[in-house]
Order: structure tokens, then C-alpha cells, then sequence
């Protein structure tokens, strides 16, 4: 076997630091209240040449103390309909939709503290080293006032409950009644398809954040 | 790029922790139970990437990407360096945000209602991509500092509010730059979030003389390292068998 290269050294990662109150100037301006660019990054990301089913993913986002949290950045990450990631280190045997990026963003909104993801539901991916598949989910990256390092979790779909079960990724976390605090419940609205996902930054409820 | 490179993990020790009482909106906003360690799969070793053809031609300028009927009012100043992993690579081709207050310490936002005036030219974001070599600049004026309701009296630094992707998601970076030499730096909560002074120094941007315009505009050097991923041949030879 060759060893690995010899690395004299690594440097560090630069510090985190807070988002702010004000992180939507610079990464969503038009909540900020004012338009700057001609393209803008935005929570609605399946497009009508998108395939998979159409979803809404909102909820609200509530510290420690109760209170909802009225000025979070969500960001969130996933595959597309077929279970594959756009990216290249993505290499499954699945059909990639070139269309749909995976990616959006948004913030919770000042007066309702609602934030609200359309995009597509996602396949199930395959799991760490190509071991087994992990139960649909979405990746969400949240920063904020408050926040001094980003917070990383992820949501699963309450209508997969099979999948969910199986999952290598809910079954590490000890207790089975905070892997619930992952999992949204599917509704209906209006014709629309909601999964709920709320979020707690602390307290009795709170949210399962992982260390990635 | 190599397939289901893994990164190493993160080095909590740098970072601010989530619970820092000096900042006060932190100590609601932190959660108190351990996160749970996730090994890499494809959900994080995965994420967005972005093209030049979604940037405009002056989102790198903040002096004039909101001009309306002159240029903004400040001390122009070039911010630009590199961004790297913890290996030393170039980290190319990612998109690097930034947004910060004006020359008098003013956002351009609906919640600020701090005294100083929006000066109508000026928005306060930009955004770029990283060249191959992982380098970005962009020209923008000089924040002001400005205060914050933490303690009575607490004023930040000027500082430059920084987003990063890199690669992999969980490579995803906020940050914030400061300028070399600011006498409110050793005051302020924000900062003082970090527990290490070397990292917390690794904020500052050096002054770099070399890269000014004569005449013209400042310049500031800030080099940004994301996480590194691990040597991938050594995991391709155990793959193999
Ligand atoms: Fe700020």
C-alpha cells in the first residue's frame, strides 16, 4: 500500500463568525429592501422543466426562550427527483437534471418568521461509502444574529416512514424521540403539497444539529 | 475533481463556540445539547455550484454597482486574496458574498435605523468567483464603524461580512473581515467570540501597499482557508483492496 503524501502542515480554517442582523444585504438583497442584482438567488428552485413532484417546505424557526426567530438565513441542499446530487463527486448511476441546481435560499420572514423552500422532493442517496441508501432528505444550513457558526441539520420526509426507519443517519442519533425532531408531516393546502419543518435552536425541543 | 473525497473534520477549537454570553443574542440562540458527529457521504461532500454567466459584470464593485447619479462616498479601498483549503489548494471557481455598512456605518437595510444617512449610491453587496488560482477581489469604500445594542456601549470594528461555498456543503462559510490597525478591534464582543487569539487575528486584512492605486484607492489583503479535504490516495488505495 503507498502511504499518504507527506504534508508538512495544514492550515487552518478561517474563523467563523455571526451572519448578523443585516446578512440580508448581502445574500438577499430584496428582503434587505432593495434590488442591486440582475439575478437573484432565491428559495423557489424547481423550475417547470424540473422533474419530481412539487413541494413546499416552510416552517419557523423559535430560540430558546420561545420566541420565533424573525431573521434567519435558510439555506438548503439536496438531490433531484432520481436521488443524485449536481456536483461532480456524485458519480451514482442515476439521471442528473441539469435544470435543477439543489440548492436555494431564503430567510424567515420579519413579520411571520415563516420561511418557505418550493422545490421537488427528493430520491433516496446512496449512503456513506456507498453503503446503504439514505431515506430522502433535505440538507439545511442556517445562519443568523445569534449564530456564531452555522448550523447544520437535515429534514426527513414524515410520509417515508419505511425509508426513515432503515436510515443510517437518524439511527445514529441515540434517542429515538429526537430523531423525530427531523422528520416534517406532509399536508395538503390549497392543492399544495407542505411538509412542516420547524426548527428549535434550544430547549425542550430542540433540533438535532450535527457536527459534518 | 476526486469522487467521495472526504474532509477532514472541523476544528471546533477555532471556531466561536455556539454559547458566547460576551455576545448576547447567542445565549438563545445556541443549542445546549452536543451536536452528533456525521461521517461525510454524498450529502456533504456534495454542493452548489455557480457560473460566471449568473454574475453581472459589476457585482464585484461595490463603488459602482448601485451608482445612481454619482459614485459612492467613502475612502475606496480593493479587498482580494485567496481562498484555499486546509490543504493549500486553490479553491476555484466558488462564490464569495460580501456585504457591509457604508462610510458612515449605515446598511442599507429596513431594520437599521442607525443615524448616520444611506448615501443613495451606495448598496453595500457585491458577490464574485474565485479565479483557478482561488483568487477574488473586488473594490468597495471603507465601512464605518457602528453601534450595537449588546452591552451600553458596544461599537463594532469596521468589518466586511463574508459568505463562502467551496466545494463541499459542509465547507459552507459566514465570516468577518477587519482592518489592520482598527482601535475598536480589541473591544468588540463579536471578535471576542473566539477564543483563540491567533484564529481571531486571522480576521484582520493586512494593509497591502503594493496592490493600491497610486492616487487613487487602498488595498487590503484577506486570504480565506476552508476546510482541506483528505489525501484521496490513500483512500482509493484501500478502496481498491
Ligand atoms: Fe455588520
Amino acid at each position: 500500500m503507498t502511504p499518504p503524501p507527506f504534508i508538512p502542515s495544514y492550515l487552518p480554517e478561517t474563523p467563523s463568525q455571526t451572519a448578523g442582523p443585516y446578512v440580508h444585504i448581502g445574500l438577499i438583497p430584496e428582503q434587505a429592501g432593495f434590488e442591486i442584482f440582475e439575478n437573484n438567488f432565491s428559495g423557489n428552485i424547481a423550475g417547470p422543466d424540473v422533474a419530481g413532484e412539487r413541494i413546499i417546505i416552510e416552517g419557523r424557526i423559535f430560540d430558546g426562550a420561545g420566541h420565533v426567530a424573525k431573521d434567519v438565513l435558510v439555506e438548503t441542499w439536496q438531490a433531484n427527483a432520481a436521488g443524485r446530487y449536481n456536483h461532480p463527486a456524485d458519480t451514482q448511476n442515476k439521471a442528473l437534471d441539469h435544470g435543477f441546481r439543489g440548492w436555494a435560499r431564503t430567510g424567515t420572514d420579519f413579520v411571520t418568521g415563516l420561511y418557505t423552500i418550493r422545490t421537488i422532493k427528493p430520491g433516496s442517496v446512496v449512503g456513506r461509502k456507498g453503503r446503504k441508501a439514505m431515506a430522502p432528505h433535505v440538507n439545511f444550513w442556517l445562519a443568523s444574529r445569534g449564530i456564531n457558526i452555522g448550523l447544520a441539520t437535515r429534514m426527513y420526509f414524515g410520509d417515508e416512514e419505511a425509508a426513515n426507519s432503515d436510515d443510517p443517519v437518524l439511527n445514529i442519533i441515540e434517542q429515538p424521540e429526537r430523531r423525530k425532531t427531523l422528520v416534517a408531516p406532509r399536508s395538503e393546502r390549497d392543492g399544495a403539497i407542505i411538509y412542516t419543518f420547524d426548527i428549535h435552536l434550544q430547549g425542550d425541543r430542540e433540533t438535532v444539529f450535527f457536527d459534518v | 475533481m476526486t469522487p467521495q473525497a472526504e474532509f477532514h473534520q472541523r476544528n471546533r477549537d477555532i471556531h466561536p463556540p455556539a454559547h458566547t454570553p460576551v455576545y448576547k443574542t447567542s445565549v438563545l440562540r445556541s443549542p445546549r445539547i452536543p451536536l452528533w458527529s456525521l461521517q461525510n457521504s454524498l450529502s456533504e461532500v456534495t454542493g452548489p455550484i455557480f457560473s460566471a454567466d449568473e454574475l453581472g459584470p459589476l457585482d464585484n464593485d461595490l463603488v459602482l454597482n448601485y451608482a445612481k447619479q454619482g459614485e459612492a462616498i467613502g475612502e475606496q479601498t480593493i479587498v482580494h486574496g485567496y481562498v484555499l483549503d486546509g490543504n493549500g489548494q486553490p479553491v476555484s471557481n466558488t462564490l464569495v458574498e460580501v456585504w457591509q455598512a457604508n462610510a458612515g456605518g449605515r446598511y442599507r437595510h429596513r431594520n437599521d435605523t442607525y443615524i448616520a444617512p444611506i448615501d443613495p449610491n451606495f448598496g453595500g453587496c457585491g458577490r464574485m468567483l474565485t479565479d483557478e488560482r482561488g483568487y477574488y477581489f473586488f473594490r468597495t469604500i471603507k465601512p464605518g464603524a457602528y453601534p450595537f445594542r449588546n452591552r451600553i456601549n458596544s461599537w463594532r470594528p469596521a468589518h466586511i461580512h463574508f459568505s463562502v461555498f467551496g466545494t463541499g456543503f459542509v465547507q459552507r462559510l459566514i465570516t468577518q473581515m477587519y482592518f489592520e490597525g482598527d482601535p475598536l478591534i480589541p473591544h468588540d464582543s463579536i471578535i471576542a467570540t473566539i477564543p483563540d487569539k491567533s484564529a481571531a487575528d486571522r480576521l484582520t486584512a493586512r494593509l497591502d501597499l503594493n496592490s493600491s492605486r497610486p492616487l487613487e484607492c487602498l488595498a487590503y489583503r484577506f486570504d480565506i482557508v476552508l476546510r482541506g479535504r483528505r489525501q484521496t490516495l490513500f483512500e482509493n488505495k484501500l478502496q481498491g483492496g
